[in-house]
């Protein structure tokens, strides 16, 4: 690794990262890609949840996880009707402002708006544009075979795109380097499950977050810097509720929303930025390497509202998530407009109840900033917890 | 003589599918009486040829759903549903139907019977959240066949290459595991001749509705695509794949054909032809097409009846002599065109411009659809940069009268009828 997109966290404090990684978060302009490009590398931008980025890694493109960001749709609302989430808007009015410029885009069918960016996008750009159609069928016996030449086909168009052709070498680089990325990233989230005194959900989120939008190698560079940083951090255990935060697997909540969650609670585990984290265990690095990434996809993967299995009902995983970090409630939020999410909001909700677990119910959008009757709110779920 | 063919002929497809649509709801009501599961399926990719040969009477919620709507009761089901904890910002027909699930199956026009099991194509996402809720609440399977679709656009892959043969070869092994499941559940053995059957039934509808849909290229049209078009969709999906939906289609074609040979239009006359793109305004589902016919404008072709259909209007014709791996391939095809009728809408409405000679567009996005209605704004922008043609955009509902606004709809419609009307008189002065 030659490039360095993220340089300033270096030979800083723990809390000097975290304040790095949060002015990277909320820099609507991008720098990293910025950077990446004006030394002539290629940009792959992709829609939530998960994407191989593997492959477009392999090639020698930054992955861009495109995740919304806090900006005014001023030029995609235009592109757009009224009843829609905030991160397509945000996404599309990244590229709309000039903010970010790709060479491809790749969206996903996680959802009925989501699916249509590919056409929205390609009637505004001449680039590839495209969707990447991840299975629906997680339980057919064809799916894995079927992804795999789903991937083989983005591979295609990316080597046409770059020029660049991509090895069995490279590509099993690649693996390794997302396979040690999302290691460290379950040592994170390890962490705040066995001490969150030690790391908020908000820092936690931080340091998760600047990864969609660097070089994965210098993630883990900055992760395995910060982790012993974390783990050597003098804080004490506090009389907090430890939740569970569900309802950020693609768009995402405001900072301060999580921030102002980890000050009156544990969040000690939660699915937001789930694609990064979706495969749970290593990829083998030997046989057929998009093979073993498809498998990985659908078979040692997490959940999602978006991907349905019906090994994996969300309700039994939403309880199991709960009880393997010994949390004592849940934060069942989704974002304004996001039918999946609302739609299981009522689903874990009904579970919730059914097993006697407190929850608190809310709704977000990117861009608002004001949520002061929600931290009130909060708190007084929090309290009444505490004291009852 | 002509007279009374004229009389015999002339709207008998409206009168006969509103019989059939009637004896289909009877039929559901003798189901549930009966306590026979049905199969819940929606209308594209609802494999109806393939659920036939295991005796599922089939529930279409969608449908079910929109009835309510067009009873103007919707909103007593949508509280309902809003009641029990879902948002108002979500799928009416969802909430709609969980309201008939919560009520034990009644309905405005009958019981509808329980579901033995659900098959969802991936066409509409909200498809597989609202089958997990039957999922949740009968403990029965569910099979989402997944069709992958046009992956950008312009570069549908065609039979023959290796790319649709993956596609083919991945939607024709669900297939199998669908009969499979099938078997299981009906506990009825696959009855490959019976598929034939269907299928053949299949092949008059989908080539009946081609033939329907391209002789409204007739001046002046032949039926009204968002009034009566619905009727006739309505038929393509309950009916599909039987014989009573076979005879239906070959009587429409009679009828069509002979309106277009005698010049035999709509009850109105025809001074702009219009494309619709989006869903039907269900609350006000007759007044919002008066909006439109008081001033002479006539839907000569609409989306909805090419994706509503589940890519019907290709005509795809099954190979009886390999059925499954026909079946699967015209599914690939079919669903993958009903698709693009929704996201790639732009490049078919273009087309009409041209084919179906319109003067007009109207884009109507609702609140309760994301898959239709997202990137309608964009690719409304992406017609009028590659034609002349007006088009007026109107945003309300399907199901939820709270978000339909009559009198603004209407003022926006004249509004739009008065630019066709005075662009028109320009024409004319500028040809003197």
């Amino acid at each position: 690794m030659t490039l360095r997109l993220f340089e300033t966290w270096q030979n800083q404090s723990l809390e000097g990262i975290f304040a790095e990684c949060r002015e990277l978060s909320e820099d609507a302009e991008l720098p990293t890609v910025k950077r990446w490009r004006e030394n002539g590398g290629k940009v792959l931008g992709h829609f939530q949840v998960y994407f191989p980025e593997e492959i477009a890694h392999a090639a020698g493109m930054l992955p861009l996880k495109m995740r919304g960001a806090p900006v005014e749709p001023t030029h995609s609302d235009s592109r757009f009707g009224s009843y829609l989430c905030s991160i397509l808007k945000t996404n599309l009015e990244l590229v709309l402002s000039n903010r970010v410029e790709l060479d491809m885009f790749v969206t996903h069918p996680i959802c009925d708006a989501a699916r249509n960016l590919a056409a929205v996008w390609g009637r505004n750009y001449s680039y590839p544009c495209q969707i990447l159609y991840l299975p629906q069928n997680a339980n057919s016996k064809a799916s894995a075979e079927y992804l795999r030449g789903e991937y083989d086909r983005v591979k295609n168009d990316i080597e046409a795109l770059t020029g660049t052709q991509v090895t069995d070498e490279a590509l099993r680089n690649s693996i390794a380097v997302y396979n040690e990325n999302r290691s460290l990233l379950r040592k994170i989230y390890e962490i705040k499950r066995k001490q969150p005194w030690l790391l908020s959900g908000f820092e936690a989120y931080l340091l998760m977050n600047v990864g969609g939008m660097i070089l994965r190698e210098e993630h883990n560079e900055m992760l395995k810097a910060a982790i012993p940083l974390i783990e050597a951090r003098p804080a004490k255990r506090q009389d907090k509720i430890r939740v569970v935060f569900e309802g950020g697997f693609c768009e995402q909540p405001p900072l301060d929303l999580i921030r102002a969650i980890s000050q009156s609670c544990y969040i000690v585990d939660d699915d937001l930025l789930i694609g990064l984290r979706w495969i749970l265990e290593d990829i083998p690095l030997e046989g057929d390497l998009l093979m073993n990434m498809a498998d990985a996809y659908l078979e040692k993967s997490t959940y999602s509202p978006v991907q349905h299995d019906a090994r994996k009902p969300k309700e039994k995983m939403l309880l199991q998530r709960i009880a393997d970090s010994g949390a004592e409630a849940a934060i069942i939020t989704a974002a304004k407009m996001c039918e999946p999410g609302l739609e299981d909001q009522v689903t874990y909700t009904k579970a919730l109840d059914e097993k006697g677990i407190p929850y608190f119910v809310g709704e977000f959008e990117e861009n608002m900033t004001s949520f002061d009757s929600m931290e009130i709110q909060l708190e007084t779920f929090t309290e009444n917890l505490i004291f009852s | 003589m002509t007279e009374t063919k004229t009389d015999e002929l002339v709207g008998r497809g409206n009168k006969e599918g509103a019989d059939l649509f009637r004896e289909w709801f009877d039929s559901l009501a003798d189901a549930a009486k009966n306590g026979r599961g049905a199969a819940y399926v929606f209308v594209m990719g609802s494999m109806a040829e393939l659920l036939h040969v295991f005796d599922f009477p089939l529930v279409l919620p969608e449908i079910t759903s929109l009835q309510t709507a067009v009873r103007r009761v919707a909103d007593t089901y949508l509280a309902e549903a809003e009641d029990y904890g879902y948002s108002p910002d979500i799928c009416g027909y969802v909430k709609a139907d969980m309201a008939v699930q919560l009520r034990g199956g009644q309905h405005p026009m009958g019981q509808i019977p329980k579901p033995s099991v659900a098959v969802m194509s991936n066409a509409c996402n909200t498809y597989i959240k609202w089958a997990e809720i039957w999922e949740r609440m009968y403990g029965i399977p569910l099979f989402v066949l997944d069709v992958p679709a046009t992956r950008q656009a312009g570069g549908q892959f065609q039979p023959g290459s290796s790319d649709f043969e993956r596609d083919r070869k991945y939607v024709e092994a669900q297939v199998r595991e669908l009969i499979t499941l099938c078997e299981q559940v009906s506990g009825k053995k696959f009855d490959i001749d019976r598929l034939r059957e269907s299928l053949g039934y299949a092949n008059d509808m989908n080539e009946g509705w081609r033939r329907v849909l391209e002789l409204n290229k007739s001046k002046p049209s032949l039926f009204n695509a968002v009034t009566d078009g619905t009727v006739y969709l309505g038929v393509s999906n309950n009916l599909r794949g039987t014989k009573k939906g076979s005879q239906f289609f070959k009587n429409l074609v009679e009828e069509m054909e002979y309106k277009a040979a005698h010049g035999i239009g709509t009850q109105i006359v025809e001074k702009y032809r219009l494309g619709f793109v989006g869903v039907p305004c269900y609350p006000i589902f007759r007044r919002f097409s008066e909006m439109f016919t008081e001033w002479g404008g006539n839907f000569v072709h609409s989306t909805y009846l090419n994706f509503a259909s589940g890519g019907g209007n290709l005509g795809y014709q099954y190979d009886v002599n390999r059925p499954i791996e026909s079946l699967a391939e015209g599914y690939l095809i079919s669903v993958r065109e009903a698709m693009d009728n929704m996201f790639h809408q732009d490049r078919v409405v273009i087309d009409w411009v041209k084919n179906y000679e319109l003067d007009g567009v109207v884009y109507h996005p609702i609140k309760s659809c994301r898959t239709v209605s997202t990137g309608l704004a964009d690719g409304r922008r992406a017609m009028m940069a590659a034609t002349d043609v007006p088009s007026l955009f109107i945003e309300s509902d399907m199901m939820d009268k709270r978000v339909v606004s009559e009198a603004q709809m209407k003022n926006r419609a004249d509004a739009f009828f008065e630019g066709l009307a005075s662009r028109r008189e320009m024409a004319k002065v500028a040809q003197t």
